[in-house]
């Protein structure tokens, strides 16, 4: 069927918000805003030291206090396997014996109000025998380190890494990507451009912090949580209560932000483990210090060497890097394979080689952030691009166009996995141009362009329904957090658009694990691409009931009825859809309810290895001035590519780039969580430094790209990511131009003095 | 614990609050007002942001006892008011919100901002709204709409 333009009034279209409205008044309920009758406040004790054997909890007095419901500790967890953990089952609900890291959970309290639980935790006295620390990647390596983990590796429900191989050590994942004979490759090389690398841990600050509302009962669990991934905390819940699928229920309201540090499970079991203790629903809300050694991104060790012709034509590259998971996994081992996915970058070589390990060290627990792994490693392998072209004399830019993988080319060296599906090359030109590639240059600035791919989607399974009541009315049931990403008002569109509505017509309801379908997680930019084919599938189900009717009722074929404008159209005919519906029903009631499904095909198993469902580009452009005086940097201009396939909502497109590009700007820039022996010692906003407004780039460029290359609804695919990968090289790129090579992170005025004093410097290249 | 009388949205409130009670808390648990919300409890985030007086305050660092006698109005009251509608209108004309949840501090900072006259230009913009974070936008286009309600040309 033709697509005419009356049927393309939807997508592509920058619809306002769904959420505005409640969100504008301050009406948006989030989980800390919401109260079940007989509810507790939960707070939790947490150790105050990095590694030790707990020898005793007194909590005597705690006990006795008025207004004090439950006190847990690990031996009230014994009746249950209590360990969990989605791709490790490496951690326990609350800590058993033993502490791993400064801020693990020892002792929760329930009580009547939130005094009354911090006046009991102020009573509660742990007596620790301390051990050995292994607090940074190096010590955890050492010979001698303490071991975070012994015992054989009991693989989670979710890891989707297949075999996950043995723990060496405090080495607690390993994977290598190799192809080609590097040696031989490099045997020709006229360019060896090697460094060593350091990037820190970082924190998420999603501004709203952890919250669980938990109720036990006997054979039934319910909660309402902000987590981002509904479907996969419910099944790690059952498991660890030994209850059936159904019997745990999550209810999701909108989050106050994810960036992936609500992916998976976090506070949930512990609030479970609380409510069972106290008989009574509990809520447990962090303060931003428990956030953050709640999840963090993993800070990094590397080690990268490439090599060249003296033309600048590339070899081969190698790489080892450590990845600091904390004292559980969490996400690392994901984290660690995309981040190795990520080393090579999208080049031709002739040879690759990465070595890429996920580190237990006692430090707080490493989980996803947005671009895991490509923000760890473009910035290092992009620098070392820029440098061949200066060693070779050419253009960083055409070395790019030179060596970049081109569509429907391999993306990973080994072969395996979608080939690549975007428009590099043309992505990096536009940003290029955007800044002013090879325009006026003046002392102590440069320009900067970095390129990178991240493997988006994870595993493809999403499923929606929609439901047109007899008023014509669409409820759409999808199981995507908003969690200001947008997903409502796009999942409105792609129905609206399917079944010939406006999407003010369109409801778009959160999870509610009882009644929406399953979604695999929100994560990954996956949502509009596969979560919303599943709503477009849903949406095309129930356009086909509506059509069914119609052409019963004009006694002519489904093919000849058009859905637009809110009926069903013959020729000079038109049917109210509900008036369709009554028809379908004989009466004014009855609804079509139709569900859509997105999964692995065509004997895919939809594993890692042969995916991703897209891959999502990573590119930037950015332009720097660095004071030599002071080491300021000033970002005097940022560029970055949502190569989109085809854009449902161009305006929310945009917003998400710009909110990657600042939390790209901060990551390069100044956020570092600072752990000493383990202790994390900027654990607040005071110390802990987020971009704000007067952070702002002097120009802020979005370019989108729709190619309807993707595999989504009308060719989308996601983005949102790829900007936080890209700015941070982008801007080491921009500085090395400025003439002052970065290897550490972030680019504080310190460490960028230290470089332009303490070495040679060099005069700005041409 | 420590009588108060005060007036929030409007509407005269009379409470007991202990010594020690936050405004945020205060607001928050006692009177179900939940826009504002809690985020860094130092003063940083301004997510908290409500109008005392009409001068933005963090309520997560603000004790209830000391709103006695004070004019309180957060994002519910201002939203009543009928010049919230340029206040919407620019927020959604530029997407200038995504998760929401700091969206009422800044709301309330800018119609602080603005009743004061310090929306003069871009530069006194950028000042004004550097005690309030997003972590979601970056920025652009909260600045593009408070320079709508400001009548501000780029």
């Amino acid at each position: 069927m033709t697509i005419t333009e009356s049927r393309l009034n939807e997508v592509g279209r920058s619809r306002t918000r769904k959420d505005a409205w409640e969100k504008l008044r301050g009406k948006a309920m989030y989980t800390g805003d919401q109260e079940v009758p007989g509810m507790l406040i939960g707070k939790v004790l947490r150790s105050e030291i990095a590694h030790g054997r707990i020898v005793s909890i007194d909590a005597e007095q705690a006990a006795r206090m008025a207004g004090v419901a439950a006190i847990l500790t690990g031996q009230d967890i014994l009746d249950i396997d209590p360990y969990y953990g989605h791709a490790i089952k490496d951690r326990p609900i609350i800590a058993i014996d033993r502490v791993r890291f400064h801020g693990e959970p020892v002792v929760a309290v329930a009580a009547v109000d939130e005094a009354t639980a911090d006046a009991a935790l102020r009573t509660i006295v742990v007596e620790y025998e301390e051990l050995p620390v292994a607090g940074t990647i190096d010590e955890a390596l050492a010979d001698g380190a303490p071991l975070l983990h012994e015992g054989p590796i009991r693989p989670g429900l979710f890891h989707g890494l297949g075999d996950l191989g043995e723990r060496d050590g405090n080495i607690g994942y390993h994977y290598r990507l190799a192809a080609g004979d590097v040696q031989a490759a490099s045997a020709q090389a006229d360019i060896v451009v090697e460094g060593e690398y350091l990037f820190p841990a970082v924190y998420q600050y999603a501004m709203e912090t952890h919250t669980v509302i938990a109720d036990y009962q006997p054979g039934a669990i319910t909660l309402i949580a902000n987590c981002q991934h509904p479907f996969l905390v419910q099944a790690e819940l059952a498991a660890l209560f030994e209850l059936p699928l159904g019997a745990v229920r999550i209810v999701v309201p909108y989050l106050g932000g994810g960036f992936g540090s609500k992916s998976y499970t976090k506070m949930e079991p512990l609030t479970v483990a609380l409510s069972r203790k106290a008989g009574r629903p509990v809520r447990i809300a962090n303060r931003v210090d428990e956030s953050m050694v709640t999840s963090r991104r993993h800070g990094m060790k590397a080690w990268m060497r490439t090599t060249a012709k003296a033309d600048g034509t590339l070899l081969a590259r190698e790489t080892r890097f450590w990845l600091d998971t904390g004292a559980y996994a969490d996400n690392g081992p994901r984290v660690t394979a995309t981040a190795a996915d990520a080393a090579p970058g999208p080049y031709r070589w002739e040879a690759v080689d990465v070595d890429a390990n996920c580190v237990y060290c006692n430090t707080a627990p490493s989980g996803s952030y947005r671009a895991f792994g490509t923000t760890h490693l473009q910035w290092v392998g992009e620098s070392q691009i820029d440098e061949v072209a200066r060693r070779a004399g050419v253009d960083r830019l055409d070395l790019r166009r030179r060596s970049l993988v081109a569509k429907g080319e391999r993306v990973r060296p080994d072969g395996t996995g979608k080939p690549l599906d975007g428009d590099l090359i043309g992505d990096v030109e536009k940003v290029a141009e955007a800044i002013g590639w090879g325009g006026e240059r003046r002392p102590w600035h440069g320009r900067g362009v970095a390129v990178g791919v991240l493997a988006a989607g994870a595993h493809p399974v999403s499923r929606a329904s929609v439901r047109m009541t007899a008023d014509g009315a669409v409820e759409v049931n999808v199981g995507t957090t908003e969690m200001g990403q947008g997903a409502r008002t796009v999942m409105a569109q792609i129905a609206a658009q399917e079944l010939g509505v406006s999407s003010d017509g369109v409801d778009v309801h959160g999870a509610d694990t009882r009644f929406t379908p399953y979604d695999r997680s929100t994560g990954a930019s996956r949502s509009t691409t596969l979560a919303g084919k599943a709503v477009q599938n849903a949406a095309a189900n129930v356009a086909a009931r509506l059509r069914e009717t119609a052409a019963e009722a004009w006694d002519t074929t489904e093919d000849m009825i058009e859905l637009r404008d809110g009926q069903a159209v013959l020729g000079d005919l038109a049917m109210d859809f509900p008036d369709v519906i009554a028809k379908r029903f004989g009466f004014r009631g009855g609804e079509i309810i139709e569900g859509g499904e997105v999964r692995p095909m065509g004997g895919a198993t939809g594993s890692y290895q042969e995916g991703p469902a897209f891959w999502e580009v990573c590119v930037a452009g950015a332009e720097v001035e660095v004071d030599p005086e002071t080491g300021v940097v000033e970002i005097l201009h940022t560029a970055t590519v949502a190569d989109v396939g085809t854009a449902i909502n161009p305006q929310l497109v945009e917003r998400q780039d710009e909110g990657a590009t600042m939390q790209g700007l901060g990551n390069a820039m100044f956020e570092e969580m600072v752990f000493e022996h383990g202790l994390l010692t900027n654990d607040s906003l005071l110390e802990y430094r987020v971009p704000r407004i007067a952070d702002l780039p002097g120009h802020m460029t979005s370019i989108i790209v729709e190619n309807a290359d993707g595999p989504g609804p009308h060719g989308a695919k996601g983005c949102g990511e790829g900007a936080l990968a890209a700015v941070p090289a982008a801007i080491v790129n921009a500085l090395a131009d400025a003439g002052v090579p970065m290897t550490e992170l972030p680019l504080t005025p310190e460490r960028v003095w230290r470089r332009i004093h303490q070495t040679e410097t060099r005069e700005a290249p041409r | 614990m420590t009588r108060i009388e005060l007036t929030v949205n409007g509407a005269p409130v009379a409470a007991e609050v202990a010594d020690q009670e936050l405004l945020l808390d205060f607001l928050r648990d006692q009177l179900d007002l939940t826009g504002a919300k809690r985020s860094c409890d130092v003063q940083v985030c301004g997510t908290c942001t409500v109008l005392v007086d009409g001068a933005p305050v963090s309520a997560c660092t603000y004790l209830a006892r000391e709103a006695h006698g004070a004019d309180v109005l957060t994002i519910e009251g201002f939203a009543q008011q009928p010049e919230f509608a340029a206040y919407e209108d620019a927020f959604n004309r530029h997407a200038a919100l995504q998760c929401g949840y700091c969206t009422p501090g800044f709301l309330l900072t800018l119609k602080a901002l603005r009743d004061a006259g310090q929306l003069g230009d871009e530069e006194e913009i950028r000042h004004g709204l550097d005690g309030n974070i997003c972590r979601c936008t970056g920025y652009r286009s909260i600045l593009e709409a408070a320079r709508d309600i400001a009548g501000v040309s780029r």
